[in-house]
């Protein structure tokens, strides 16, 4: 019999750790001036350093040291007034050097904490995640395998080397083990790469493209039976690339691991890898023990060493916490829950929030963004500020407010400054955008519409005010949505003895 | 005098993909072992008052600018490899088959 995740769950007890890769957007590597760009030509991006020629000399990257201290500023963590780097050696054709510089019992920040949100039936819950280690090192050349029967590494004939990303910054944030999060595990581990993202979002230090692979995550989780305190053994999936992907990784992997240990299995420790199509796990190569890396402290590096005045002045740059603004910001605008959720998953906060801040009224702000130009980008499959630019959003919706443009005009001026004919003001230019209130324009127009329906100008003549809006409609209709509804109103009361 | 087993320099060779011949692996575990013996003596003058340093000189903070500078070309870049393909390094089978 196989239990399936409700029940594994409610036998055993999953504890979590997350390492999370970030790859920094520096302009240049981490220790040479090579350019870091994604998707050049291959082999365009190196030097003697990132290549491991003898006698190459590395020199730290400032900036790459500054991020580094910003995301551990973030994550609450202490940052170390001395540390340094270390080789960690290993033989694998995408290391040129033999091994990668990286830091091992000296990290530049530790002892931090991220407070994770998750909505679950029982309402929300917050989990407190324990940041172990935020170190930098340096990320590996791409590989490509070549032949053999299944295109992965193990029996390819041959593998093709790109050594353009070797040596991009690369910043590894390490929890401790996260315990107590029972069935909610896979869902909290979403939630903490979710806002880990936001966070490195909000700080600008990295583009945090999960699918280009510069958020990486590697997902740690062992079973015990509950209650028993004890600690199982535990896998490591890696190939984990989006955020879906790490709910669903984990959910496989503790149903996968329940159901070993219902049959008398034990766990072996080691790395799996996540496979997107069926969301199961299979087993990679098998990891060398810490021991084996031989890790010695970097003798072309010196120490790295910030002194407090640094460390505060980055700490005064620090943005506002994102789950933070997002709360506030929710206040402010006076939005349900539901809707907030819809601006966030559409990553439309910012873009909402600026619009407003050039004068937008905010309803229409959110409406315009989520409705309409959202509308027109999933068609095309862009993002929605690819489209059209905050300022031009701003300006239509002030002309909405003022009543120089109707909603139906406003759509048609948006499709105009979408589809590049110019600002607003050339799309309205061009296209005769105009609210028609001047009243003869409008009088020819509500005639027309009395004779066309004379039943219902008599029944509004004889009082029957709501009748009026079959007339109102036939006007709108008749002047392409350009005419102002509430000055037809009034001409039209006024014309059939109401007004 | 610090010893060093034959099976490590076995367990070290291994790690650093070198074949090795029985014959070098008796030979090494006894120079490598000579070897750390007279390093090992650098101990001797230690003393503690003198922090450990992993850099000749007393210095922190070497950094460069984020500044991206020319970098070699494909050509430059591959003119040392035993072997290339469509501009990258050709290297041998990895992993054998699962
Ligand atoms: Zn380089």
């Amino acid at each position: 019999m196989t239990l399936d995740y409700q029940a594994a769950t409610e036998k055993y007890e999953p504890t979590l750790g997350l390492e999370v890769h970030v790859e920094l957007n520096t302009n240049s590597k981490m220790f040479c001036s090579c350019a870091t760009e994604f998707g050049a030509e291959p082999n365009t991006q190196t030097c003697p350093v990132c290549l491991g020629l003898p006698g190459a000399l590395p020199v730290v990257n400032g900036k790459a040291i500054e991020s580094t201290i910003l995301i551990g500023l973030a994550l609450n963590c202490s940052i170390a007034p001395y540390s340094r780097f270390a080789r960690k050696n290993y033989f694998y054709p995408d290391m040129p050097k033999n091994f990668q510089t990286s830091q091992y019992d000296e990290p530049i920040c530790v002892d931090g904490y991220l407070d994770v949100e998750i909505t679950t039936e029982e309402g929300t819950k917050v989990f407190r995640v324990e940041i172990e280690r935020v170190h930098m090192e340096e990320d590996t050349g791409k590989s490509l395998h070549v032949g053999g029967s299944t295109g992965r590494i193990h029996g390819a004939e041959y593998s093709l080397l790109d050594y353009n990303r070797a040596g991009i910054p690369l910043v590894e944030i390490v929890t401790k083990i996260i315990p107590g999060t029972g069935k909610y595990a896979p869902q909290v581990a979403r939630a903490y790469v979710t806002q880990l993202r936001d966070i490195l979002r909000s700080l600008g230090v990295s583009d945090v493209k999960m699918e280009q692979g510069s958020l990486r995550c590697d997902a740690n989780v062992s079973l015990a039976p509950i209650g028993s305190g004890k600690l199982g053994t535990r896998s490591e999936t890696k190939n984990v690339n989006s955020l879906r992907s790490v709910e669903r990784a984990l959910t496989g992997e503790i149903e996968r691991q329940a159901n070993r240990l219902e049959a008398g299995e034990r766990i072996i420790q080691e790395t799996r890898h996540f496979l997107e199509e069926s969301g199961l796990t299979r087993p990679g190569r098998s990891k060398e023990q810490a021991e084996d890396y031989r890790y010695f402290p970097e003798p072309d590096l010196v120490p790295v060493t910030p002194d407090a005045k640094w460390i505060e002045e980055l700490r005064a740059k620090l943005p506002e916490n994102p789950a933070d603004r997002r709360k506030r910001l929710q206040a402010e605008w006076g939005v349900p829950d539901s809707e907030m959720g819809s601006l966030v998953n559409a990553e439309l906060v910012d873009v909402v929030e600026e619009t407003i801040k050039l004068g937008a009224e905010p309803t229409r702000a959110r409406t315009w963004w989520l409705g309409e130009i959202s509308r027109v980008a999933n068609e095309r499959e862009v993002a929605p500020t690819s489209l059209i630019s905050t300022r031009s959003v701003a300006e239509i919706i002030s002309l909405i407010t003022s009543g120089e443009l109707t909603d139906k005009l406003a759509r048609q001026v948006v499709e105009g400054v979408i589809n590049g004919e110019g600002s607003p003001k050339d799309v309205i230019e061009k296209r005769g955008l105009k609210v028609v209130s001047d009243g003869s324009a409008l009088m020819a127009a509500i005639e027309a519409a009395i004779s066309a329906q004379p039943d219902t100008a008599e029944r509004v003549r004889g009082g029957n005010i709501p009748a009026a809006g079959a007339l109102i409609g036939a006007v709108m209709k008749a002047t392409g949505g350009a005419a102002d509804a509430a000055k037809v109103r009034e001409l039209l009361l006024k014309h059939l003895g109401q007004g | 005098m610090a010893a060093i087993s034959r099976d490590d320099v076995a367990h070290l060779a291994k790690l650093a993909r070198i074949e090795m011949l029985p014959e070098e692996l008796d030979h090494l575990a006894t120079e490598l072992g000579q070897i750390l013996g007279a390093v090992a003596r650098v101990q001797e003058v230690a003393t503690s008052n003198i922090a450990p340093t992993s850099h000749p000189l007393s210095m922190s903070n070497v950094f460069r600018d984020d500044v991206v500078k020319p970098s070699l070309t494909n050509e430059e870049a591959l003119s040392g490899a035993p072997a290339k393909v469509d501009d990258r390094f050709k290297v041998p089978q990895i992993l054998g088959e699962e």
